[in-house]
């Protein structure tokens, strides 16, 4: 039968590669991808407590939040992506470096 | 069939899909594959949320998810790469010392995982989650939904502030 373990390993995988995404790319857009993992397997803990541990619906209300502060960070983030892009000529994040000392 | 063994079968099919496009996604060296890999798994997730019982929850994610912020993402991957100039390469940097701290960090939450004895309720039956979701929302959660339409709007503003030119 699939219980909670299940649903913790898969978020847990998907957590460690939108780490690893986050620190091995130098696109902007690639890190942006990176971060989606990681609200999504947050998202799919919420989920997994709210049936197996509450039994109640507040963990799906909370992933609703978690959605719709992803959608918001997707596009502020982007329209930040393409205004470095106008500046810099590159979305390589090693390039923004306009503010180091 | 036995329909617990189909479950079961689902259920890994979906994970597996999960998991592996999300492999994809990390390790590709090419732009495009991993916006399309990142379209699995976000598909993949709102099949575990069908698993879970939260059907709402899984409509949400592909309405947000699919049709918004991955048809985002491939507009920031166009409208920042040279296509004409197949320049679409992903690089990577660091790659050895952030595995080992990748896999560090999955094995201490797989450690946490088995170690901790977590809280256990009887399932509920699966009902249709909606009608009960938007109550919630009007009732106990009116204030965060409130916040959070605020919030929306204010991102909106500022998204278009930021991409916008400077008329000077």
């Amino acid at each position: 039968m699939i219980g909670l373990g299940h649903y913790l390993v898969v978020s847990a995988a998907l957590f460690s590669l939108g780490i690893m995404a986050v620190m091995t790319r130098k696109n902007a857009v690639n890190v942006l991808m990176g971060i989606e993992l990681i609200l999504n397997s947050a998202n799919i803990n919420l989920v997994a407590f709210s049936r197996f541990s509450s039994g109640n619906l507040d963990g799906q209300l909370y992933a609703i939040f978690v959605i719709v502060i992803a959608a918001a960070e997707a596009a502020v983030a982007l329209a930040i992506v393409l205004s470095m892009y106008r500046i810099v000529k590159s979305v390589d994040l090693d390039r923004a470096d306009t503010l180091k000392g | 069939m036995n329909i617990n063994l189909l479950t079961q079968i689902v259920f890994y099919f979906f994970a597996g899909m999960t998991v592996l496009s999300a492999g994809v996604v990390v390790f590709s060296r090419n732009l495009i594959h991993c916006a399309f890999a990142l379209l699995f798994t976000f598909f993949g997730v709102a099949g575990l949320y069908v698993f879970l019982g939260a059907d709402f929850l899984a409509g949400a994610q592909v309405v947000i998810y699919v049709g918004g912020i991955l048809v985002l993402l491939i507009f920031g991957v166009m409208l920042t790469q040279k296509l004409y100039e197949l320049h679409l390469k992903a690089e990577t940097f660091q790659f050895w010392p952030a595995f080992a701290l990748t896999a560090a960090v999955f094995l201490t939450l797989i450690t946490i995982m088995v170690r901790t004895s977590w809280h256990k309720t009887d399932l509920q039956p699966l009902d249709p989650t909606t009608a009960r979701i938007g109550a919630l929302f009007m009732r106990e959660y009116v204030l965060p939904f409130e916040v959070a339409s605020i919030f929306l709007l204010i991102a909106l503003i500022g998204a278009a502030m930021i991409v916008r030119r400077r008329s000077e």
